[in-house]
């Protein structure tokens, strides 16, 4: 069974849709490591070396996740898990800004998928099934 | 009539305790230098003389127990993979069970390490690695390279499950003194505590005390059951939940200052409270800690340097203290006892520091983090500031005239309000040194080993 590190990155409480991703990745059949709310990127680089996660998928739903998201490839990369996955959605920018510019800085900074506000976790499943070859 | 003998071979002291099973009490009590350096048996009957002369009487005992922290205690190296996770949860086991932690290892070991554990005597190495399910090469990569290095040390395997096979076949391959327990953390943040516990008890048995010349000893008694700082562990929960219908004491702490270290327990929920949100490895509910710096003689020099240069200078001021000197003064003697005031207020000062640091090591954390839904109380380690009773045990608080305001240091003193120490305490003195043997008494009956504590540990102011 694969494992799947989740969590809310940064000063960020939501915790309604943390756990929705964590019963339907669940019941897709994925060994779901939930680190909950008020997680820092080590708190997900350490879950998804323990548990040889190939996939990290982050939460921001506060509007700073650009800020709380900066470097965290690079910390991959020097903590030895640089080929893993990192997805992110959510809210993670603040006020209305074209998103296929938002998606472009974050591609940047590292993430291979970026999900727009209200984008259904089922569409996220898929990408994840692509991307693990399933 | 059933009477019990406890015994407690220290470092420096070999302690005596026997027990009138039938009348709930303690015969007498006695001590006498450790011998482990020549012959275990020669300070054992030394104090069994003394024993006997107390009771007045040539006694029976039915069974005869005892715990060992002689010849260096029990000395462990923990290996994990990443450091706030599997190598914290090995460290924590290799605590809980009494032991020592002289070496700590994250990630991939280097040869160098591997001969530091040599050359540091360790006892038994405790390997992690991995949540179950998780990663196994990190532990495989590191026990090929002990396998390589050809070590005897007994190892316990308590990594990812999944590398168990593997694990066996590596210990076969390179004829090393095996031995496999569950995950210390099966799932991130989870701590399981008690497979990898008892794994280690078990080569403590076995091997341990007989690679260390206390198994002589079993000559003369029945067994060494325990690393005595894992009897004290057990007294102190039988102390704080009861037994039956015999109330205990509730949530507590106990400190204990000796010559080399400071030994922290604490028995408790991490958090009462549901307004928090606790970070990181789960607490275990009695939890030991152990600091190899802090201590009165052998680790008086560990003092000042978690000191700075002005606080120093300002002990200097304000109480004519000479702290170098005086704890080198201390390192360069540790058989000596205070004998003017002078040198009274110096150990008093120096346990003060102790009881400070260690608590400060021992307690959790709470930090206000701002987030736009309000503070949130973020909490890491134990909350200890409900907990009513804290204990003081060892020679240095017993034998001093301030236990009281030795212990006092536990609490928030400097209102540090980020530490979460107990807040308003009462403190308790084990007068008569007794926690260690009522650990192990209580294997034969804990109401009575109870009772026992509870008319035994008297309040301090």
């Amino acid at each position: 069974m694969k494992s799947i590190v989740i969590g809310v990155i940064g000063a960020d409480v939501h915790a309604v849709g943390n756990k929705i991703i964590e019963y339907t990745l669940t019941n897709a059949g994925y060994n779901v490591v939930n680190i909950g709310v008020l997680s820092t990127q080590e708190d997900f680089i350490h879950a998804a070396i323990e548990t040889n996660a190939p996939i990290i998928l982050v939460s921001s739903l506060y509007g700073h996740g650009e800020i709380d998201c900066r470097g965290m490839r690079a910390k991959c990369i020097e903590s030895g898990i640089g080929d893993v996955l990192l997805y992110v959605g959510g809210n993670i920018v603040v006020g209305k800004q074209d998103f296929q510019e938002v998606r472009e800085r974050f591609v940047k900074m590292g993430f291979n998928r970026v999900y727009p506000p209200g984008t259904p976790i089922d569409e996220a499943l898929s990408d994840i099934r692509r991307d693990l070859g399933e | 009539m059933a009477n019990y003998l406890m015994i407690d071979f220290g470092s420096t002291f070999t302690k005596l305790v026997a027990v009138d099973r039938d009348r709930g009490v303690i015969l007498a009590t006695a001590i006498a230098p450790t011998t482990v350096t020549t012959d275990i048996r020669t300070g054992y009957k030394a104090a069994l003389a003394d024993l006997e002369q107390a009771i007045g009487r040539p006694t029976v005992f039915e069974r005869i127990v005892a715990c060992s922290s002689a010849a260096g205690g029990l000395k462990m190296c923990a290996i994990g993979l990443v450091e706030e996770l599997t190598v914290e949860a090995a460290k924590r086991v290799c605590l809980g069970a009494g032991a020592k932690v002289d070496l700590v290892f994250a990630h991939h070991c280097t040869k160098a390490e591997i001969r530091q554990i040599v050359d540091m005597k360790i006892d038994i190495i405790l390997l992690a690695g991995g949540a179950d399910g998780g990663n196994t090469e990190c532990a495989l990569f590191n026990l090929n390279l002990i396998g390589e290095a050809g070590i005897s040390i007994p190892i316990v395997y308590a990594g990812n499950k999944s590398a168990q096979d593997e694990v066996l076949e590596l210990y076969t391959r390179y004829h090393l003194d095996g031995h496999i327990a569950e995950n210390v953390m099966p799932k991130i943040n989870q701590l399981n505590v008690k497979s990898a516990r008892d794994a280690i008890r078990d080569i403590f048995l076995k091997r341990i005390i007989a690679a260390k010349g206390i198994k002589k000893i079993e000559e003369e008694i029945d067994e060494v059951v325990l690393p005595t700082p894992e009897a004290v562990l057990v007294a102190s929960e039988l102390l704080s939940k009861g037994y039956m219908n015999e109330p205990g004491l509730g949530e507590l702490c106990v400190v204990d200052i000796g010559g080399a270290t400071t030994d922290m327990y604490s028995v408790c929920h991490s958090t009462k409270r549901s307004d928090v949100i606790l970070r990181g490895l789960e607490e275990p509910y009695a939890k030991r800690t152990v600091e190899g710096d802090l201590g009165l003689r052998w680790s008086a020099p560990g003092i000042v340097k978690a000191l700075t240069e002005e606080e120093i200078k300002m002990i200097a001021l304000d109480t004519g203290v000479d702290l170098k000197a005086e704890t080198d003064r201390r390192f360069a003697d540790v058989s000596f006892l205070p004998e003017t005031a002078h040198d009274e207020q110096v150990d008093k000062m120096l346990a003060e520091m102790c009881a400070y640091k260690a608590m400060s090591r021992h307690a959790g954390r709470m930090e206000e983090v701002y987030t736009p839904l309000g503070i949130v109380q973020n909490q890491t380690g134990k909350d200890l500031s409900d907990v009513k009773t804290v204990i003081g045990t060892g020679g240095p608080i017993i034998r001093s005239r301030f236990a009281g305001s030795i212990l006092a240091k536990t609490s928030n003193v400097f209102h540090q309000s980020a530490e979460l120490r107990p807040a308003k305490p009462d403190y308790y003195v084990d007068q008569d040194y007794l926690m260690a043997s009522m650990g192990l008494y209580a294997k034969f009956d804990p109401l009575g080993a109870l009772r026992i504590m509870k008319q035994h540990i008297v309040s301090v102011k």
